[in-house]
Formats: C-alpha cells, sequence, structure tokens
C-alpha cells in the first residue's frame, strides 16, 4: 500500500471514531436530566501563562472597591459617603483640570469647522491645522503611519533634542505607541527568547510597577528582582544589581534591565550618579536598558532633578553612547497632563540593531496604529505654546499650578504619615505616589494568614471598608519579606488628601489598637 | 565576538539581534503594511523630492482607510467628539442639543467628568450599556448582557485577546485555529505570535467565496493529526473577498462548531457594508439564538464590531467591542484581569462607539443630515462595488467575483507563464511581482493575495473600492490597461 493510501484509509477510521476517542470531552448528564459537555474554553484550558497574570492597581481590592460604590449608589448604609480611589494615577479621575491649550486644539482637530469659529487662539488653530496635513484625507479618522504620524516623530525629536541640551534626536528612532504600557510590552515582546535556562531573564526593581511583572509573567520570561534600598530613600544600587544578576545567571539567560524613574511606586528621582553607575553596569553585562520615565516633570523634592538614560549615556561618551542599547518611555498619561485616557505615548530606540528594528517596525504594523488623538495631544504635549504665542501665559500658568499642587501634596502627604506610629514615609521626590512602609501587629498578621490574604491586603481591604479608602497593598508592588506597605496617589485634591491622610492615620491608630 | 566600529571604538554583537530575538516575532508577517507599502511610501517621498515618475500621485488602495481616500466624516460624530474634548464648547450655540445631550452623558460617565481620565478596564459602563441595546435592536431584542461586552482598541484588540487566551498546550496538544483563505492577515500574524497552529480551510471562489462545511471538515480532520484544534475564525462580510454568508451557511457554521466543539469567532466589523441584492447581514449571535437552546446555551462564541469601517470609517479613534456569548464565568474572570493590565481602550474611542451605536433619532435635531450622510456613504461604496466588478470582468485574464459587502476586490488574475517565471528568478512571489510592476509604472499600491493566502497555482490582488468614484474609474481603467500590457510583455 502506499503512503497515500495508508494516510486516507487513516483519515477515514479517524472520522468515524466516537467523538470521544478524537479527543472531544465526554458528555455528561447535568442536574435537570440534560446532557452537557465541558466548555471549549474553562480555566484548565486557557493559556497557563494568562493565569499566572496579576495587576494590584486594577486588582481584586479596586474590585471590591467598584461594588461598595455600586452598594452607595443603591442607598446602602455605610460608614463614608463616598469610596476614594486613591489607587490608580489618574489626574482627572481626581479632579485635576485639563490643559486648556491641548483640549482646544484636540476640538479644532476632531471637528475642523471650529476653525472658523473665533473662540479659539490662533496658535491653538495653527497647530491643529499642522496636525490635520498630516493625517490622511486631512482627518483624524485615518489610520497613521504604523510607526506613528511623521511630523508628530519629528516634533517629539525635537522635543528629545531641547531636554537633552542638544544630544541629537533622529525621528526615525521614535515610534508612536498606545500609552507608554504599550511600547514597554511590545519591546518585552522582542527581547524574549530562548528555553529553560537559556530562556530570557530581565531585571526589574522591587517594588515595580506590576505592568513589568504582568508582562514577563504572560510573556513567559523569567523575573530577576533587584531590591531597592529603602532605607537610603529607595535608591538604586550596583552591588545589589550584581547579585540578582549573578543569581540569575544560574537559570536564565539575564538580557535586559528595566528602571523607572521618577520611580513607581516609590517615587525616588535617581541622581545622575546613579544613572551613569546603571549604565555601566548595563555595558559591562550586556543588558538592554529600559527606562521607563513617564514621570519626568513631576519632580517635586529639592535637590532632586530628572536626568534622562539618553542624556547621561551621550555624555559618558562614545564608549557608552554608540554601544549601550536603551529603549526610553514616555507617555501623555501623567507629568502635568494627566490625559491617561488617551493613550499617547512613545519610545525612543537607542543603538539598535538594524535589522532588529525592521522587525519592530513589521510587528506594530499589524495593529495598524496608536490612536491620533493620542497622537495628536502627544504632538502638543513635545510642541506646548511658545513665549509670543497667544495661549503661552495660560499654558504656563496652568502647568505651573498643576506641578506645585502635586510638590506640595507629596510633601504635605510625607509629612502627615510620617507623624503617624507605625508608618514611615519616604519622602516624594517625584511621581505621584507615596509607599509608605506599615508596621503591622502580629496578631493582624496571623488573621490575614489565617484567612488566606497578605497581611498588608488585609490590611488595605479592612481599610476599605471602613472608610472607603482604596489604597493598593504593597504586595502587589513587590517588597522585602516581612515588611509591609501600601501605595497611595497624591492626586485627590489637597483639601481632600488632608482628609484622607486623617482618616488613614485614624485607622492606622485603631487597627493597631485592636490587634495590639 | 569583538568587531571594529567605523571609527574605531571597538564594539562587540549587540545584546538584541535577529537571532536571538523572540522567534515568533520574526515568522509575524502583515502584508496590508508590508513590503509593497514600504516601497509606496518611499516613492510618495520621491514624489515629493521631485523625481520623476510616470504618474503624479500613489494611490493607496492596500488599505481600509475610507478617510484617506476622502471619505468625509459623519458630522453628529465629530460634534460630539469635539464636545467631549473641549466641554466649553457647549455654550456654543453652533452645536445641536442632541449633541451636546450626547456629550454631556459621555462625560458623566467619566472620572472627573473628562475623556482624559482612565475608564473601567472593560470599558466605560453607559457605553456597554448602549452597546447591549444596539445589539439587541439589531439582532430582534434577543437579549444582550453589558458584562458581556468588552470595548477594545479596534477590533484588532479583543481578536488578539481571545487568540491569546484560546492557546495553550505543546506539540501535538497545541491549539489550532481554523482561519478561511484567503483570510485578513491580522489572524495570520497573531497565530505566529502566538505560536498557535494555522488550520486553513479554503473559500470557493467558483461560488463567490462561500463557505463550505464539507471543507471545513476536511481541514479539521487533516488538523488533528497534528495539534488541537479549537477555534474557528470566520470575517463576515469576508475580507478580503467580500462575500456575505447566507444565514443557511451561517446556521451551518453554528452546527459545525457545536458538533466539532470550537470556539467560534465572528468578525463582523463590515456588518454595514452590504450591497448585493439579495445578500443581508446575519449576525452569527442572532442566528445561534434562533437555532434554540441547544445552541444558544452551548456554543461559545466571541463576536467583533469596529468603528473603522461601516459607513463612519474612523479608523483612526481605535474603537470597538467584543460580546462574549457562553463564556466560562471563571475564564471571563481571566479575560477581565488580562484587559485590567493595559489598563483601558482609549476614550474618545470609546465616546465613538457610543454614538455609533445610539445614533440620532428620527425626533432629533440631527437625525435628517446624519441620515442623509450615512446614506451617501453607503449608496458611494455601494455604486463603487458594483463598478468595479463591472471593469474588472471587462478585462481579459481579470475575474472578479460580485464585492457584496465589505471594502475590497479580490480579483483573480491570470499571469503569463513568462511572468512567473521572471518572479521566481528575482526571489518573488509572482503576484507580488505583477503588483511590484503596476506600482513602480502606474503608482497604483495594491497587496498580492499571497498576502492573504489563495489556492495553490492561482493569483489575485486586493484592492481597495474606497477612492471616490471619478477616481477610481481612473484608476480601474489603468490596472486594466497595466494588465493588458503586462500580459502582452510576457506573450
Amino acid at each position: 500500500m502506499n503512503h497515500g493510501t495508508a494516510l486516507l484509509w487513516k483519515r477515514r477510521a479517524l472520522s468515524s471514531l466516537s467523538a470521544t476517542r478524537r479527543g472531544l470531552p465526554k458528555e455528561k448528564m447535568t442536574e435537570n436530566g440534560v446532557m452537557s459537555r465541558a466548555k471549549v474554553l474553562t480555566i484548565d484550558t486557557i493559556n497557563p501563562t494568562v493565569k499566572k497574570v496579576e495587576y494590584a492597581v486594577r486588582g481584586p481590592i479596586v474590585q471590591r472597591a467598584v461594588e461598595l460604590e455600586r452598594e452607595l449608589s443603591q442607598g446602602m448604609k455605610k460608614p463614608f459617603a463616598e469610596v476614594i480611589k486613591a489607587n490608580i494615577g489618574d489626574a482627572h479621575a481626581m479632579g485635576q483640570q485639563p490643559i486648556t491649550f491641548f483640549r482646544q486644539v484636540l476640538a479644532l482637530c476632531s471637528y475642523p469647522e471650529l476653525l472658523s469659529d473665533n473662540t479659539f487662539p490662533e496658535d491653538a488653530k495653527s497647530r491643529a491645522c499642522r496636525i490635520l496635513q498630516s493625517c490622511g484625507g486631512h482627518s483624524m479618522g485615518s489610520y497613521s503611519a504604523s510607526q506613528g504620524i511623521d511630523s508628530v516623530r519629528k516634533d517629539v525629536a525635537r522635543y528629545i533634542e531641547r531636554r537633552d541640551g542638544g544630544v541629537p534626536c533622529d525621528p526615525d528612532d521614535i515610534y508612536l505607541t498606545t500609552g507608554a504600557s504599550d511600547g514597554i510590552v511590545t519591546m518585552l515582546k522582542l527581547l524574549v527568547s530562548g528555553e529553560g535556562a537559556t530562556r530570557t531573564g530581565v531585571m526589574i526593581s522591587i517594588p515595580q510597577y506590576p505592568l513589568y511583572s504582568a508582562a514577563l509573567a504572560e510573556l513567559g520570561a523569567v523575573q530577576i528582582n533587584y531590591y531597592l534600598n529603602e532605607d537610603k530613600c529607595w535608591s538604586m544600587d550596583i552591588p545589589e544589581l550584581q547579585r540578582a544578576l549573578d543569581e540569575a545567571r544560574e537559570y536564565c539567560n539575564p538580557r535586559a534591565l528595566c528602571i523607572i524613574n521618577p520611580g513607581n511606586p516609590t517615587g525616588q528621582v535617581q541622581s545622575r550618579e546613579c544613572i551613569e553607575d546603571v549604565i555601566r553596569f548595563a555595558a559591562k553585562e550586556r543588558l538592554f536598558l529600559m527606562a521607563d520615565e513617564v514621570y519626568q516633570d513631576n519632580v517635586y523634592a529639592d535637590g532632586c532633578q530628572f536626568h534622562s538614560f539618553k542624556k547621561v549615556l551621550f555624555e559618558m561618551g562614545p564608549e557608552y553612547s554608540e554601544t549601550v542599547e536603551l529603549a526610553s518611555f514616555h507617555s501623555t498619561s501623567k507629568c502635568y497632563m494627566g490625559e491617561c485616557g488617551f493613550r499617547g505615548g512613545y519610545m525612543e530606540i537607542i543603538n539598535m540593531d538594524n535589522e532588529v528594528k525592521a522587525q519592530l517596525t513589521k510587528l506594530v504594523s499589524v495593529r495598524l496604529c496608536p490612536p491620533v488623538p493620542g497622537q495628536a495631544l502627544m504632538d502638543l504635549v513635545v510642541n506646548p505654546p511658545q513665549p509670543g504665542e497667544p495661549s503661552y501665559d495660560s499654558f504656563i500658568k496652568e502647568r505651573t499650578a498643576t506641578l506645585s499642587a502635586l510638590a506640595e501634596k507629596a510633601k504635605l502627604t510625607e509629612q502627615v504619615l510620617n507623624t503617624v506610629q507605625g508608618i514611615s514615609c519616604n519622602p516624594v521626590q517625584g511621581a505621584m505616589y507615596s509607599f509608605p512602609r506599615i508596621t503591622i501587629p502580629e496578631k493582624a498578621v496571623k488573621e490575614a494568614t489565617e484567612q488566606g490574604q497578605q497581611p498588608d491586603m488585609f490590611y488595605c481591604m479592612k481599610m476599605l471598608e471602613e472608610t472607603g479608602i482604596c489604597l493598593v497593598p504593597g504586595s502587589g508592588f513587590g517588597q522585602k519579606d516581612g515588611t509591609y506597605h501600601f501605595r497611595m496617589t497624591i492626586l485627590p485634591p489637597t483639601d481632600k488628601l488632608k482628609i484622607l491622610l486623617d482618616k488613614v492615620k485614624e485607622f492606622h491608630q485603631k487597627f493597631t489598637q485592636q490587634y495590639s | 565576538m569583538s568587531q571594529q566600529a567605523v571609527n574605531g571604538v571597538p564594539s562587540r554583537g549587540k545584546v538584541l539581534t535577529v537571532d536571538n530575538m523572540n522567534p515568533n516575532v520574526k515568522r509575524v508577517e502583515y502584508a496590508v503594511r508590508g513590503p509593497i507599502v514600504q516601497r509606496a511610501v518611499q516613492i510618495e517621498k520621491e514624489l515629493r523630492e521631485g523625481v520623476k515618475k510616470p504618474f503624479t500621485e500613489v494611490i493607496k488602495a492596500n488599505i481600509g482607510d475610507a478617510h484617506a481616500m476622502g471619505q468625509k466624516p459623519i458630522t453628529f460624530l465629530r460634534q460630539v467628539l469635539a464636545l467631549c474634548a473641549y466641554p466649553e464648547l457647549m455654550e456654543d450655540n453652533k452645536f445641536p442639543e442632541d449633541a451636546k445631550k450626547r456629550a454631556q452623558r459621555i462625560l458623566d460617565a467619566c472620572g472627573g467628568h473628562s475623556i482624559g481620565a482612565y475608564s473601567a478596564s472593560q470599558g466605560i459602563e453607559c457605553v456597554r450599556q448602549d452597546v447591549a441595546r444596539y445589539i439587541e435592536k439589531r439582532d430582534g431584542g434577543i437579549p444582550s448582557n453589558p458584562d458581556s461586552i468588552y470595548l477594545s482598541t479596534g477590533a484588532s484588540d479583543a481578536i488578539v485577546t481571545m487568540l491569546k487566551l484560546l492557546v495553550c498546550g505543546e506539540g501535538h496538544d497545541r491549539t489550532g485555529v481554523m482561519i478561511s483563505i484567503p483570510q485578513y492577515p491580522l489572524y495570520s500574524a497573531a497565530l505566529a505570535d502566538l505560536g498557535a497552529v494555522q488550520i486553513s480551510y479554503y473559500l470557493d471562489e467558483d461560488k463567490c467565496w462561500s463557505l463550505d462545511v464539507a471543507e471545513l471538515r476536511r481541514a479539521l480532520n487533516a488538523a488533528r493529526q497534528h495539534c488541537n484544534p479549537r477555534v474557528l475564525c470566520i470575517i463576515n462580510p469576508g475580507n478580503p473577498t467580500g462575500q456575505v454568508q447566507s444565514r443557511q451557511c451561517i446556521e451551518d457554521v453554528i452546527k459545525f462548531a457545536k458538533e466539532e466543539h470550537l470556539f467560534l469567532m465572528a468578525d463582523e466589523v463590515y456588518q454595514d457594508n452590504v450591497y448585493a441584492e439579495g445578500c443581508k447581514f446575519h449576525s452569527f449571535k442572532k442566528v445561534l439564538f434562533e437555532m434554540g437552546p441547544e445552541y444558544s446555551s452551548t456554543v461559545e462564541m466571541a463576536s467583533f464590531h469596529s468603528t473603522s469601517k461601516c459607513y463612519m470609517g474612523e479608523c483612526g479613534f481605535r474603537g470597538g467591542y467584543m460580546e462574549v456569548i457562553n463564556m466560562d464565568p471563571e475564564v471571563k474572570a481571566q479575560l477581565i484581569k488580562l484587559v485590567s493590565v493595559r489598563l483601558c481602550p482609549p476614550v474618545p474611542g470609546q465616546a465613538l462607539l457610543d454614538l455609533v451605536v445610539n445614533p440620532p433619532q428620527p425626533d432629533e435635531p440631527s437625525y435628517t443630515t446624519f441620515m442623509k450622510e450615512r446614506t451617501a456613504v453607503l449608496a458611494a461604496l455601494a455604486e463603487k462595488a458594483k463598478l468595479t466588478e463591472e471593469i474588472f470582468n471587462t478585462v481579459p485574464g481579470i475575474t472578479c467575483n460580485p464585492v457584496q459587502g465589505a471594502m475590497y476586490t479580490f480579483p483573480r488574475i491570470t499571469l503569463p507563464q513568462k511572468a512567473i517565471d521572471k518572479a521566481k528568478e528575482q526571489g518573488q512571489v509572482p503576484d507580488m511581482y505583477y503588483c511590484m510592476r503596476l506600482l513602480e509604472e502606474e503608482g497604483i499600491c495594491l497587496v498580492p493575495g499571497s498576502g492573504f493566502g489563495q489556492r495553490e497555482g492561482t493569483f489575485h490582488f486586493r484592492m481597495t473600492i474606497l477612492p471616490p468614484t471619478e477616481k477610481l474609474k481612473v484608476v480601474l481603467q489603468k490596472i486594466r490597461d497595466f494588465h493588458l500590457r503586462f500580459t502582452q510583455e510576457f506573450s
């Protein structure tokens, strides 16, 4: 018998097999006597890496908070009148106002008939026209190039050059993205390869913003934890990086080092020297550097300054600037704009292999393009009103007001939390969060463990139920064993924040008393 | 390995190279924005720099982007979006009351009354409620639960998310996903990226690209030898093929999915783009429920919609949703968790979707204009669908099935053997060679059929029917002339 005939016989035989023999699940009788089968897609047949994904910022505690809001709106009585969602870095949700100029331009872009409306300043109109001209059919409704609108990428490059004191930036190295998260996930996807002991390892800080751990879980990459130093205001420590790396080399292939500066959740602003040390380390250990700089305008503490990784890299001379592979990320969601809902962002790629770049360009083309309103918004962020332009004064006024309010709230938060026995809060040097350490009494730790809960989750859940304040437990970000924290945003308006901090203080004292 | 750089600074191999990068990513292809489009963009650049060409502009008929081809946005939609972006405009009496009302409702559902706030990860609740109501209206009253609606960043986002959930197993147990040939290459790209097994089932070109259950069965049985088939994807109306499946066919597919225990994915983004007489859009959900509880309470399904197509053409806003039917609650919880990592879909796109599913009603001020604009867009598309089919069918060597729906034509082209040989010499797939020549000689950018899949030995291209009618006539003429020339050259 020839091969073809044998194959044909085999196929016929297979197709006449019962469903069960062909690997389909058995039918079973349910309670009401109806035959049913297990579903195609169950918790046992789902993608296993998806099951490993966690994202605490919108995790179980937030789901409970949403439930409580619903109960409140249905008239249920609670010990509080509202739920305060201090879990997420969403400035507008907490009452921060959008920047007028940005929204004017976005409205003009959405409905260009408004260009004949004299309530809009000339500089807003000219920005809108420029953006529309670079859109297909002069409409924001067209797909853009997959890497992002050309003129926007040019403006981003110019912004970066200005920011970095003239260090050149090539628009071809800029990729606009759907928020910074999109760029980060795309880069990690490119980087992950190998199997078993050669599986890609990625170094991330502990504590970290849990997009990183979630992405690594989903990609099946190896997470390599390096601890930030809480006693030194969450600074990075090269010996600690070395320790983490050397250990990891036993069981994976470390290839990338991620750093968030200013930090999330920790808020530290790394010193220039630290950034140099990290770059040297990455060069020496052959690591791809990923610098998450979405909070670059959110710097509050005296003596702190944002130093972009790119700038420092180039100032270290060609030995580094021509060799170290770096991706840096920015977003329209934070800083003074707070435009989270627009999902605007970009990444700049330094020293990437050309063939890999072609692969990157190909990969992003499958999703067509990032949202055009977000690209337009990014254009305004990097190309804001200039002195002499009609909108300049109000723009600067609004920007300054927002940033100084944040600085004030950063300081207030640190001060108030440090008056609480059992809470110690590092200075909130930058970003939008405080990440104080909390002492949890042994009895509470025990009760939490009995209930199968992380002690700081137990603490935060209690706080939510008793005060309506929603925070995220430190376990959602990572922390040294035996320590507990929570992350709270500094975003509520100052008056509300004061009340919030007092309630947190009160709760902590009560909690400590209750479990003493 | 150490290598000297140009300026004498020693350098080593890079950390991230083509050899050590994610191998799945290397397998990904997406022809709609692939090499031919890259060349088209290059040519546009050359034209701008004053390089002389046999044409004055490049016509990008490669991508389903209506606005780029001159289609106008729907006024009402853009008015509401402007009001949402800059609520100070509520004072402006240029805007009709119904637009202001819609905008206020959307803003009231946003954190801090701003579209700059993150929304819930599943999407703004009242938008999901509106989507559910739209689906119920569309499907003659069949209930839709807002909790089964997930807003997404375009339909592509939701499709990839669902595929991601579905892919598991190793070797012979690796998940297999059935996709049509020809298909929209997001599917093949996603499967390559996820390392899932692609199971190709052929649409019947001789029967206007209809779906044949016998062919589904053939493909499935063959696949069972080397993977674990779990999913069946169907695009209706079809892309690139434009066929609108009959109700009977949809029932047959549902029966097949149930019999063979497959998760159904129904890509319905072109649901308003139906042109041919006798054709009608039948939503998979509606047909499923009309088949009775034996099917409607068991078949697991996800259907997808978008703001990028139909009469809106708002590709740049990246709006979309999926409705999931009969999904296991534990899986649903995983899905919610997964989408939460990316926070939320773009809020302007969610707002836009809200307007698409909740458009002006007969008693509202904007109704007449809205209907006029909508009808004009759809009528123009229907006219261009017919025109395209007619003209292509006058060309010896081109045969074009009726463009029953969607936005594309996918005609079959006969290539002379000499041309096929020439292409192979150059290491090019024959229809890519053909399309590249067309691009260089006429400035018309199409996508070769090889980018979508086709039967061995056949060749096609996909062209959009989107250019304005007068321009389209010129494009069709040029393609006709090119084809005759090309055939002559290689005779």
